[in-house]
């Protein structure tokens, strides 16, 4: 059995020091041990940007793509092998930003794969600027009077976009953001978590006491209930998006590859490619 | 008596002239008839001229005709559209419902025929289709008995009173002709077929075909035109193979999703034309980057942006080869037919697992799209060959937490694959430039042997026949060069040429990239001028020649960009002017 130091590799991660993805990266590690996985049955698919990194932070198969598009290749490697374990991860440029249409469409579409977002307000790698997920007013060097533009309500969007689990958490929480990680794994679809991730260098106004400030755990409000979809839209309109744990989750809904007609049985990776000789026959002869 | 004859269907687009055309060509088909139709069409579902241009030979032909024989013309619009294609002693067959003219003085015979009160009186309009082919086999001497399978097929689950009306609407259509209007004209009487079985399919039909007989099981695509009959072949097919196509939310999605499928062991591939191909950019070059198999096709048609999207064209050739920043190997080949379509598509798939790069299917509207009669397609040749993926009880221990050096420096600069949920087998992969286990590295030693083992994988590129050369003459007068479907269209032009004789030799380039400098410079050597043929308005394929091989004071391009494809006699005609103007000897 592997335990989250066989999901260590001798990597150091090029995060400033205090970088709220560190916790994200313990997180995965300690939720794939948690769950029974051996680093070869896991594949960590990643975007651009510092969180898109994390994929060469954990030994385990990893892929560190194209800005914002993490989730397509992610869900391309779910078709072609079910058998393995996909995340994908990545920042809030790529999943709110340059990636959105994947984000919605995979939400919907509902292919069995976690992602894990982690949302840190803005742009780090660049040095500093606006993210869709900046709040009105915030200063940066793109907007340099104060953003002008809403920032995105992801959680929200999960719910109308069709998604089947839906958390928030903070990069803190390591206990939270572990258990959270694993219920995604163990989820039949598609499961998002957004994890706030503050970036230290960057980001002075959402900062780690900003959100001890401002987040309410889930748990802590009385009769809350992540099946009811509804209630779960009605509290984060009430408190503007900042609560975390356990959203939402659709139990019910069977994950794609369950309702492709015909697909699975073996995975496409370890399918026998050639045709037989009869099979090629009757299809020549369709067109006949 | 005629040996071949062009048939053409036209009316306004909804109005049954595709199913017309089906009926009537693979009825033809199947009596052992080769047959080559081409489809006019607009960027809209119903109105607007459409019509169907099917060529009928006891002999295999590769391209539309220059002119016409018999048009069937269900508006005025028809006949005005496509009057000027009729040859001397051609044949209108019109509905007479719309009361058609055509210009005095023209040798071109109008018969007015009721397809809409006839098929009205067999119980609905909608069968003036069946009346119009009725007709047409009367001209044609064929029996209206012939068409009765093909009408089963059609509407066999309509249920047997609309196959018995319809099958009544083509007597009654033939009895009309001949009786009503006496009509007979031995000249045109088509002789007998061999009566051979043969495939009848467009270029995509081939293309889908060949992915599934490469082991191609997952597809993700957007639909565009030319090129979603792939998909759509696809997705009628996989499920009983067990595999799936995903109609993404972009072109971005669809060549990512290959990728990721690619990178984990399936055969996975996408299909677009030109504007999904543009998105794709970047895709391309994480394939290329991280060396991932990727499979493309790319379905030409009229750019730029949304440009001609019904139209041929074959503009995109050096977005298809240089497109992407940065440098990687990359393969692009060009199928000339509908049989090589097949063979290469299955062949595209083989390359990028044996390159571990993008390989790119080159193909236009008119070959795509165009339907013709297909010789045989061999089941024994197709292979499946994967290159240096690595069975799992060969991957070496990778001992603890060890990667396993997935872009080792190798001589052919092809590094052995593994892929995910192998045990020992664990490595990164990026964009980033990185180094034999898949690590980012910035190093400049590094960077210079990772540059330089990727780009020498296709240094030895095997690809049988890159090439496809008729090169009899010893000096030949003119050498035409051309890629995709112009094939057919050239191969005429130089029967002619070579009557007025005038020596002629052709290559048709397969293997578009790596360029086949080998193969090429020698029939350019010998040739005393070089004509290239291309649907474009630069001369791509004229300069990429150049670029690779030089004599650029023997290239002339014969180039055609109007959205329509190329006929026989435009060839043979511009060459000669080329020689009356002393471009050319």
């Amino acid at each position: 059995m592997a335990t989250f130091k066989d999901f260590r590799n001798n990597v150091k991660p090029n995060w400033c020091p205090g970088c709220g993805d560190f916790s994200v990266q313990a997180a995965i590690q300690r939720a794939a041990a948690n769950v029974g996985l051996e680093p070869h049955q896991l594949a960590v698919i990643s975007g651009i940007g510092c969180s898109g990194r994390i994929s060469g932070y954990i030994y385990s198969y990893g892929f560190h793509g194209i800005h914002g598009r993490a989730l397509p290749i992610a869900q391309g490697v779910k078709m072609a092998n079910q058998d393995l374990t996909v995340i994908a991860a990545g920042g809030d440029g790529d999943g709110f930003a340059i990636g959105t249409a994947h984000t919605i469409h995979s939400m919907r579409r509902n292919i069995d794969i976690t992602y894990i977002v982690m949302d840190n307000q803005i742009y780090g790698l660049t040095k500093g600027q606006t993210s869709p997920r900046s709040d009105v007013g915030f200063k940066t060097k793109s907007t340099p009077q104060g953003s002008i533009e809403s920032p995105l309500s992801v959680m929200e969007l999960a719910l109308t976009a069709g998604a089947t689990f839906v958390a928030q958490s903070f990069s803190t929480d390591l206990k939270d953001l572990t258990s959270l990680i694993e219920q995604a794994i163990q989820h039949k679809g598609f499961s998002f978590i957004n994890v706030f991730s503050p970036c230290v260098t960057y980001n002075k106004v959402n900062t780690y006491d900003w959100f001890k400030e401002n987040l309410t755990k889930l748990k802590d409000i009385e009769g809350y209930d992540p099946s009811d979809k509804k209630l779960a839209m009605q509290t984060l309109m009430e408190y503007n998006g900042l609560v975390t744990g356990l959203i939402y989750q659709n139990k019910e809904q069977k994950p794609y590859e369950e309702l492709v007609p015909g697909f699975g049985e073996v995975p496409l990776a370890k399918a026998e490619l050639k045709l037989s000789k009869e099979k090629f026959d009757e299809l020549v002869a369709e067109f006949m | 008596m005629v040996n071949q004859l062009s048939w053409k269907v036209g009316g306004q687009q909804g109005e049954g002239i595709e199913s017309t055309g089906e009926v009537f060509a693979i009825t033809l088909n199947r009596l052992g008839y080769y047959l080559y139709g081409y489809r006019h069409f607009s960027s809209r579902i119903k109105g607007g001229h459409t019509n169907n241009k099917i060529r009928v030979s006891t002999k295999k032909v590769r391209t539309i005709s220059d002119d016409l024989d018999i048009l069937v013309a269900f508006d005025q619009e028809t006949i005005d559209f496509n009057f000027h294609e009729l040859r001397d002693g051609g044949v209108i067959l019109a509905d007479a419902k719309f009361g058609p003219k055509i210009p005095e003085g023209s040798n071109v015979s109008l018969y007015s025929v009721p397809f809409t009160e006839i098929a009205s009186e067999l119980g609905t309009s909608l069968m003036k289709n069946m009346v119009a082919i009725g007709a047409t086999s009367a001209i044609l001497n064929l029996d209206p008995s012939l068409f009765q399978e093909v009408v089963q097929d059609t509407y066999g689950r309509k249920g047997e009173q609309v196959v018995l009306n319809n099958m009544e609407a083509i007597r009654k259509g033939a009895q009309y002709l001949k009786e009503e209007l006496g009509f007979d004209r031995s000249d045109l009487y088509l002789e007998k077929a061999d009566g051979q079985k043969r495939m009848f399919m467009i270029g995509n039909d081939a293309i889908a075909l060949g992915a599934i007989a490469a082991g191609a099981r997952f597809m993700a695509a957007y639909p565009i035109t030319p090129a979603s009959e792939i998909m759509e072949y696809l997705i009628k097919k996989l499920p009983d193979l067990g595999g799936a196509v995903i109609q993404t939310e972009d072109e971005i999605a669809a060549a990512t999703m290959a990728i990721g499928a690619n990178y984990a062991g399936a055969r996975a591939f996408t299909s677009s034309a030109g504007p999904g191909l543009s998105l794709m950019m970047e895709s391309i070059g994480l394939s290329g980057m991280t060396e991932t198999p990727l499979v493309i096709v790319d379905t030409q048609r009229g750019g730029p942006s949304t440009g001609l999207p019904t139209k041929q064209e074959q503009s995109d050739l050096m977005a298809m080869i240089y497109g992407t920043h940065g440098e990687i190997p990359k393969i692009v080949i060009a199928p000339s037919t509908v049989e090589e379509a097949f063979y290469d598509t299955v062949e595209a798939f083989n390359l990028a697992e044996e390159y571990q790069c993008p390989v790119i299917v080159l193909s236009d509207l008119q070959l795509s799209l165009g339907k013709q009669t297909v010789e045989p397609l061999s089941y024994e040749s197709i292979q499946i060959r994967r290159g240096k993926l690595l069975n799992e009880e060969l991957v070496p221990e990778a001992g603890n937490q060890g990667y396993f050096k997935r872009y080792e420096i190798t001589e052919d600069g092809i590094s052995p694959r593994v892929i995910p949920g192998m045990k020992n087998g664990i490595h990164h992969v990026t964009g980033v430039e990185h180094d034999e286990t898949g690590k980012p590295s910035e190093a400049a030693a590094n960077r210079k042997a990772q540059m330089e083992k990727r780009l020498r994988k296709l240094e030895q590129i095997e690809f049988n026949n890159k090439v496809h050369k008729n090169d009899k003459h010893e000096e030949p007068d003119i050498l035409f060069i051309g890629y995709i479907s112009t094939r057919g269209a050239i191969e005429e032009a130089m029967e002619r040429l070579e009557e007025d004789g005038v020596k002629v030799n052709h290559a048709h380039i397969r293997l578009i990239h790596p360029f086949p400098k080998e193969e090429i410079r020698p029939l350019i050597e010998k040739a005393k001028q070089v004509i290239v043929v291309e649907h474009n308005a630069t001369g791509q394929l004229a300069n990429l020649i150049k670029m690779n091989v030089g004599f650029a004071d023997k290239i002339q391009s014969l180039l055609k960009y109007d959205g329509n494809p190329f006929l026989p006699n435009e060839i043979y005609t511009q060459s000669k002017e080329f020689t009356k103007q002393g471009v050319l000897f």
